[in-house]
């Protein structure tokens, strides 16, 4: 039988989502549905001095209006900060409380104040225009690196700071740089993003007043987790009377990982009411209270040799929480963040050191890489200006740094099991000619536009992650992955697992891994996902963990099925356990014309006597039935890698930046099935340079959102790219059976140093993301004053 | 309250709803047609897409009241005998979807610009989508899969 693994397999999932048929939330509605629509706060910093519902409750159509009094009474818990991060001098981080709807303070521009709960949207929208809510307007803080020196916005905690962060050794850093021939200096700001999501957020809770359960549909990416969370920390439900059900979800990218105010909300106020409650967010209200991604404002300093070898490298961050801290929103700027910011290098001395503040601004959590695409960043940008300043070729100060031996123990936190730094890069310069570049520039020219080339090596930890780690890091959850492998009675086989997809083509990958595995065709498989009544509890799709750590979960139950198999088959055959061999699905007795295939064995198991013609007896001491379980917790995270190379035209008159050449070269171990990993890649790549050359969330110094539409944040749209250039180098992960290594984020991860690098080259100077024409324009008028002066 | 008479993938309706009900929360809410999706509330992102009376329009800008008597198709509308339009095949084949989300105002609009234009080349293909955002794919392959259903239409 021919393997599946690594077959470019069209998906299962396709036809439902291609005909109309997928169900998402949104499209989920109850007998006695009804709706609500969440009163915010318009202003980002203000006391709650009054909540005047009698109006809006008497407003036609209206079930209930809820306040954050309402929910204090109900003893409803807060949001939860899921990651416990210490400062340098050993002090535990400071968090304020998040109640899901607030009763004392608003803290950001469309913070929760209250919900109406209506028979209809509209009637719910009505009355919540009907609510007066009485502020005390006080001043907003904003700006990432302004905010430590700003007002307090919570009474007990100093300067709005979380933590300050150390990782590394700074001594030996101090002693590094005084050893350097020359220091190279950057000033960075990683702007900040809306991941945006095609589908808003969405929940819908059903209480049944006779079970006393609750069933909450809604958007995630991980409903074990929003369970969990909503049961043990928010209080709502005991968590076997809450099911969690994630059915097709519109993407997620980091934002749907854990339940929002409205999920909590939804679920207790359909207790109260004993009615089903829906909320769909309208696009503005996924701008505003959506958490948001990066925001950092970050110094960084890179000593080398002469000769282009890296001494030592320091990092000095100011990490924007926004209003609260959300449940990833601590590691993302420091275990996710830390490690990877000395890049894919030997580093003989390093630190990350990272200061994180709160300001009247959305939380900010998890976006597409987390942490690695800032860290990759801010690297990728030194190392390509101490090539400029040290005149190297790009390439030739990369590979003069890259480890070669593996596993190779990374600065600052990692080992890495494999990987050939040399090989992705070398690769990457063939694929994109990059000997043929000065000719293309000269084109360029000729046409009188700037062309630019820029580099970016890049390596990632993900596949998050072993627990016993993450752990003592000060996560508090384990992070492994579960599944449930069930023949059925007839042969066919359901597959349970604790990840989600949502977009990511899990129901042809786990397939193909299971037909290979179990020796089954891949259309009598199903996968099943989502709903915390079915499969077993599971962390979820995030940190490019699915296959790596939920693949081998299904890895490991097929092969207790197999062991179980072999023994139900011996006993079938009258042989020993020992002369059976499983291959493609069937058991065999070595030189005989013996076997069965695993079909029969999955009947017989379900059948632990002698019906008609089949006889089957189980071994004496096992159980009826074909099922089983794992929980594979991984030993390492996984280390994906690679080098991208872009070109950039820009236009001097007009300052419009056009991608005109991407070449991305990964190294994502074994795949599984090339055609959803290359639309991974895409994926990403879309994202990194939206955020390169495109997208920036803005907020005015008053804290008002001013991106808070499609007309005023710049989505990228199909005519913003070129047809990107993929290849592939493989060094199988050691740390998975499977040897796979994540692929989500890398694109993500690798475009936007890629891209900036592209642009500064073509325009000889430094400039921030994104690079919109306007400031590309001023940058180029700038360059052409200072030319004039010099000649 | 209006009345609203239309024929929706070739079967007559005919719905009493407020005047101000648009086109994507007609179809959505008053015929369940759910496969017509809301992404936005400013008419950009194009995941409502369909046709009326055989022309791609985002069903978010229209009031139901106002195509009184019009033919839509929508999503559901495109299969015939169980067998997928060629532009919902050719996306399967060049895997132009993720999440699925953007993807019937994807397939709808896309089937448009065939009717306008037999062959469009890559950057008419991108022209052509741009009021139709998707977040999973960096449109690559959806360029494909409209290349790809331009050689079988």
């Amino acid at each position: 039988m021919a393997s599946l693994v690594g077959s470019r397999v069209e998906r299962k999932e396709d036809k439902k989502l291609l005909t109309g048929r997928g169900k998402y939330t949104a499209d989920v509605t109850f007998a006695h549905q009804t709706y609500a629509y969440f009163v915010r706060s318009p202003h980002a910093r203000a006391h709650i001095k009054n909540v005047d519902i009698s109006k809006a409750e008497k407003s036609s159509g209206v079930v209930a209006v809820l306040t954050g009094k309402d929910i204090a009474n109900d003893k409803i818990g807060g949001l939860i900060a899921g990651w416990r991060i210490k400062s340098e001098d050993g002090s535990d981080m400071k968090v304020p409380a998040h109640p899901p709807l607030a009763s004392e303070s608003v803290n950001y521009v469309g913070d929760h104040v209250a919900v109406v709960i209506a028979e209809s949207l509209d009637e719910a929208r009505n009355a919540a225009e009907l609510v007066k809510v009485d502020y005390k307007v006080l001043k907003a803080v904003v700006k990432t690196d302004q905010a430590m020196d700003s007002e307090n916005i919570y009474k007990d905690i100093p300067k709005n700071l979380c933590f300050d962060w150390l990782l590394g050794d700074r001594e030996k850093v101090k002693e590094a740089f005084d050893k350097a021939d020359k220091i190279v200096k950057i000033d960075l700001i990683n702007n900040r993003l809306i991941p945006n999501a095609m589908e808003p957020r969405a929940a819908n809770a059903d209480y049944n007043p006779s079970t006393e359960e609750i069933t909450l549909y809604t958007t995630s990416q991980n409903p074990h987790l929003a369970r969990i969370i909503i049961s043990a920390f928010n209080g709502v439900a005991p968590e076997n009377k809450l099911r969690v059900i994630a059915p097709d979800v519109g993407g997620g990218f980091g934002s749907k990982i854990y339940p929002y105010a409205e999920e909590v909300v939804c679920s207790w106020a359909s207790k109260k009411i004993e009615r089903p409650v829906k909320w769909i967010a309208d696009r503005t209200e996924s701008f505003l209270s959506d958490c948001h991604g990066r925001d950092h404002v970050t110094h960084a300093e890179l000593a080398v040799k002469n000769d282009g070898t890296f001494l030592g490298f320091k990092n000095e961050t100011i990490a924007n929480l926004g209003a609260y801290a959300s449940v990833f929103g601590t590691v993302t700027p420091t275990y996710l963040f830390g490690p990877c910011a000395t890049g894919v290098y030997k580093m003989p001395a390093a630190y990350s050191n990272v200061k994180a503040v709160f300001t009247n601004t959305a939380p900010v959590d998890a976006y597409r890489g987390a942490g690695r695409p800032e860290a990759t960043y801010t690297i990728e940008t030194l190392v390509e200006k101490a090539a400029r300043e040290l005149g190297m070729d790009p390439a030739e100060i990369r590979m003069k740094n890259f480890p070669t031996q593996f596993p190779f123990q990374q600065t600052l936190v990692h080992s890495v099991d494999s990987g050939d730094y040399n090989a992705g890069l070398k690769k990457a310069m063939e694929v994109a000619d990059y000997k043929g570049f000065e000719k293309r520039k000269k084109d360029s020219e000729s046409n009188g536009k700037l062309r630019g080339i820029g580099f970016c090596s890049y390596f990632e930890a993900c596949g998050i992650a072993p627990s016993a780690v993450v752990m003592s890091l000060g996560c508090g959850i384990g992070l492994w992955e579960s599944a449930e492998v069930r023949f059925n009675p007839t042969g066919n086989v359901t597959v349970f697992t604790g990840s989600h997809s949502h977009g990511q083509g899990h129901d042809t990958t786990f397939a193909q891994i299971a037909a290979d595995r179990l020796g089954v065709p891949l259309e009598n498989i199903e996968i099943s996902h989502g709903d915390t009544d079915k499969g077993p509890f599971g962390y979820g799709t995030y940190g490019s963990r699915s296959l790596t750590v939920g693949g081998t979960a299904i890895v490991k139950a097929c092969d207790k099925i197999v062991a179980k198999g072999k023994k139900v088959a011996a006993k079938m055959l009258e042989v020993n356990e020992s002369d059976v061999e499983f291959k493609d699905g069937e058991f065999i007795v070595a030189k005989s014309n013996k076997k069965k295939t695993i079909g029969e064995v999955a009947f017989a198991c379900y059948l632990p006597g002698t019906y008609g013609e089949v006889k089957s007896p189980l071994p004496e001491g096992e159980e009826p039935g074909l099922k089983e379980t794992s929980f594979f917790d991984p030993g390492n995270f996984s280390f994906p890698a690679g080098s991208h190379i872009c070109e950039v035209e820009i236009d001097p008159d007009t300052g419009n930046t056009e991608v005109v050449k991407y070449t991305a070269v990964d190294d994502f171990g074994t795949i599984i099935n090339p055609l959803i990993v290359e639309g991974q890649v895409h994926g990403g790549l879309a994202q990194g340079i939206g955020q390169a050359l495109y997208e920036n969330c803005h907020y005015d110094d008053t804290g008002q959102l001013v991106t808070a539409s499609y007309m005023d944040y710049t989505m990228p749209r199909a005519d913003n790219f070129p047809e990107f250039n993929l290849g592939f180098t493989c060094t199988p992960a050691t740390s998975n059976p499977l040897g796979t290594k994540g692929c989500g984020e890398a694109g993500a991860i690798a475009a936007p140093p890629t891209v900036m690098n592209a642009v500064m080259n073509a325009i000889g100077t430094e400039i921030s993301m994104p690079a919109t024409a306007e400031k590309v324009w001023k940058a180029c008028q700038k360059m052409n004053k200072s030319n004039s002066k010099a000649a | 309250m209006k009345k609203v008479s239309l024929e929706v993938n070739g079967k007559k309706v005919s719905k009493e709803v407020p005047d101000h009900t648009v086109l994507s929360v007609f179809l959505r809410e008053v015929l369940n047609l759910t496969g017509t999706h809301i992404g936005c509330d400013t008419s950009q992102c194009g995941a409502c897409v369909v046709h009326v009376d055989g022309k791609s329009i985002k069903s978010c800008t229209a009031l139901a009241a106002d195509i009184e008597g019009s033919k839509v198709t929508t999503i559901e509308g495109l299969v015939s005998n169980g067998k997928m339009h060629p532009m919902q095949e050719a996306f399967k084949k060049q895997h132009g979807l993720q999440c699925g989300f953007c993807t019937p105002g994807m397939v709808m609009s896309a089937i448009d610009l065939l009717n306008h234009k037999k062959n469009p080349s890559d950057k008419e293909i991108r022209d052509w989508l741009e009021g139709n955002i998707c977040r999973c794919t960096g449109y690559q392959n959806i360029v494909a899969a409209v290349k790809e259903a331009a050689s079988k239409m």
